[in-house]
């Protein structure tokens, strides 16, 4: 029972089942609705490096999404740049200005962090919404092309789309199996723990929390990017708080901190809120209460609990099979002193 | 001098902290800083391990003026220091909480990591077995594979001392390491500073508890608000007038 709920293997069933899923439905919305989901869970998991396994909760997060998605709008619509090198360099702005931001609000920390960062954020809104001559503010850009065909591929038709994204979403997984099981990964979590013992053993903090910010910024616009390529167009809302919330939500509900959280907690509310529509706006009055409820007992989120569960079995077992052996070595000693006697 | 301070001295607005504090430590000794609450002992070493920028003196570390240098770039000449209290990641191992304690000899980056490349799987492998020694050394083998959150106090000031040690260092600086244990366990995390020096690395220590120290250090230095009021051996401490004054109060000196 505990190995299926392993994070490797949860996140191989994901895997799997993702890659299969346009077999077994022709219904085109859904597969529009997983294509979202992805796009979501790619900024979820920039998200949760930064927050989750550094300690630092960004609130420009959605800020960041929209920069990556109105980079890509622009340099494709307005300076009519080759998609994929326009893609590429919307990644470049991203990363470049997170770096800067970075600079600046990583000089506070804790709640301070997220109140400065939540102000960038609204800045960066307010921003796209009043440059009206650049960002078509209001109204937004329409017109944004579809990703361009690499040699013989095309994406064209919605499934192609969903398997690209699913593409950048398993890269993205990958990167950061890699980088959380990395020396870099454990770099990050002993800041968490204690910025000041990690500098006591030689980390550099600020260098590694940049290089941390970055990395975050750098997958919110990659999923803007993607976004914008495939809802093809946007307005300043991509970018308004809300969608920070949102992306927040779903890392909390999946677990903050754990690498199968992203996927689990998008999948869960991007789901249950599309089953939940005909409640129009009372949905949040269901989310709400289930959220309070969450972060009380399981503020490592669903992925979290699973794993805590498991951690506390094994101990249980170890105990006992230890209580066995001092049981039989007691047993043994008094047959030996028996014996003497 | 293996390591020594001039004129050494922090201020927090109108408070004076740390005043002029001279000091010296020799290698392979066990050396002890005691003074009452809130004599700047806490300070003091958060002068030395980079901390906080002093007002005005200097910090001179085997010749080298490290007075100015941040916290990470002072571990990484041969300086550990520990907590009173260590903030361990109690939802994992213990070996796993040690095992970046060697990260600053690695040299590893974000794309080591994102490549799995033959450097990064070596020194993983380093920073493992490094984790692995000190945690012997520490005698904790035995718990290395528990959940951190399920240490007992003593256990996790092992750790502390396992971290401080895995990053190789020439002086570890302890801050009240034997503070809410038993006695006996006390002696026991007597008897690993102990093994320390053995090792080779010099010990600095702040503590309380006076019959650990008297018993314990080769050198002890006294702190009062702020100021060095005495140095020396141990029983030179425990019968100099200043120190039996600022310990039991009394009147001007008689």
């Amino acid at each position: 029972m505990a190995t299926i709920f392993k994070q490797r293997n949860m996140i191989a069933f994901f895997i799997l089942i993702a890659l299969v899923f346009p077999f077994l439905t022709n219904n085109n919305y859904l597969i529009h609705v997983m294509t979202l989901a992805f796009i979501w869970m790619i900024a979820v998991y920039g998200l949760n490096l930064l927050a989750g396994y550094t300690g630092y909760l960004s609130l420009a997060h959605a800020g960041f999404f929209a920069i990556g998605a109105y980079s890509l709008s622009l340099l494709t619509t307005k300076a009519e740049m080759n998609y994929w090198l326009a893609f590429v360099l919307a990644l470049i702005i991203t990363s470049v200005l997170g770096l800067l931001v970075g600079l600046i609000s990583l000089r506070t920390k804790e709640h301070f962090f997220a109140i400065y960062t939540l102000c960038v954020g609204y800045i960066i809104y307010l921003v796209i919404d009043k440059w009206d001559s650049l960002t078509g503010g209001i109204r937004g850009l329409i017109g944004i092309p579809s990703p361009a065909n690499i040699g013989p591929l095309t994406f064209n038709t919605p499934v192609a789309n969903y398997y690209l994204v699913l593409f950048f979403l398993l890269l993205t997984i990958l990167i950061m199996y890699r980088i959380v099981h990395s020396l870099t990964g454990r770099t990050f979590i002993a800041i968490r723990n204690s910025e000041d013992l990690a500098q006591t053993i030689g980390i550099s903090t600020m260098t590694n929390k940049l290089l941390v910010f970055v990395i975050s910024t750098f997958f919110a616009g990659l999923a803007g990017a993607l976004y914008a390529s495939f809802i093809r167009f946007i307005g300043p809302d991509i970018g308004y708080i809300n969608v920070t919330f949102d992306i927040l939500t779903y890392l909390i509900v999946g677990g903050i901190g754990t690498l199968s959280g992203p996927i689990v907690g998008t999948i869960i509310i991007v789901w249950v809120s599309q089953q939940l529509q005909f409640l129009q706006d009372y949905r949040m009055m269901i989310f709400g209460p289930i959220l309070t409820l969450l972060v009380i007992f399981y503020p490592r989120g669903i992925s979290g609990g699973i794993y805590d569960w498991t951690m506390k079995r094994k101990e249980k077992k170890r105990q006992n099979i230890d209580k066995n052996q001092q049981m039989i070595s007691a047993q043994e000693t008094s047959a030996a002193s028996n014996k003497n006697g | 001098m293996f390591l020594e301070t001039k004129n050494l001295t922090k201020k927090f607005g109108g408070l004076t902290a740390v005043n002029n504090v001279d000091f010296a430590i020799e290698q392979g000794k066990i050396n002890a800083i005691i003074g009452p609450n809130g004599a700047g002992k806490s300070t003091f070493f958060n002068l030395i391990s980079g901390f906080h920028p002093p007002s005005s003196g200097q910090i001179i570390f085997k010749g080298q003026d490290i007075t100015n240098l941040p916290s990470n770039k002072i571990a990484e000449l041969g300086v550990a220091r520990t907590f009173q209290t260590t903030n361990l990641f109690d939802q994992a191992t213990v070996l796993d909480n040690v095992i970046v304690g060697h990260r600053l000899r690695t040299k590893s980056n974000l794309f080591d990591a994102i490549l799995r490349t033959k450097r990064l799987k070596r020194e993983e492998q380093q920073c493992r077995e490094k984790a692995i020694e000190v945690l012997d050394f520490v005698g904790l083998t035995d718990v290395s594979h528990k959940l951190a959150g399920g240490l007992s106090q003593e256990e996790k000031k092992r750790v502390a001392f396992a971290l401080g040690l895995a990053t190789n260092p020439e002086i570890i600086f302890l801050d009240e390491p034997a503070a809410g244990v038993n006695p006996d366990e006390t002696e026991g995390l007597a008897e690993l500073m102990v093994k320390m020096v053995e090792s080779g690395v010099t010990v600095c220590l702040i503590e309380h508890k006076m019959s650990m120290i008297m018993k314990l250090a080769d050198r002890i230095m006294v702190l009062n608000y702020g100021e060095k009021i005495a140095e020396g051996t141990p029983t030179e401490i425990k019968n100099n007038d200043a120190v039996i004054k600022a310990y039991l109060g009394g009147s001007a000196i008689a």
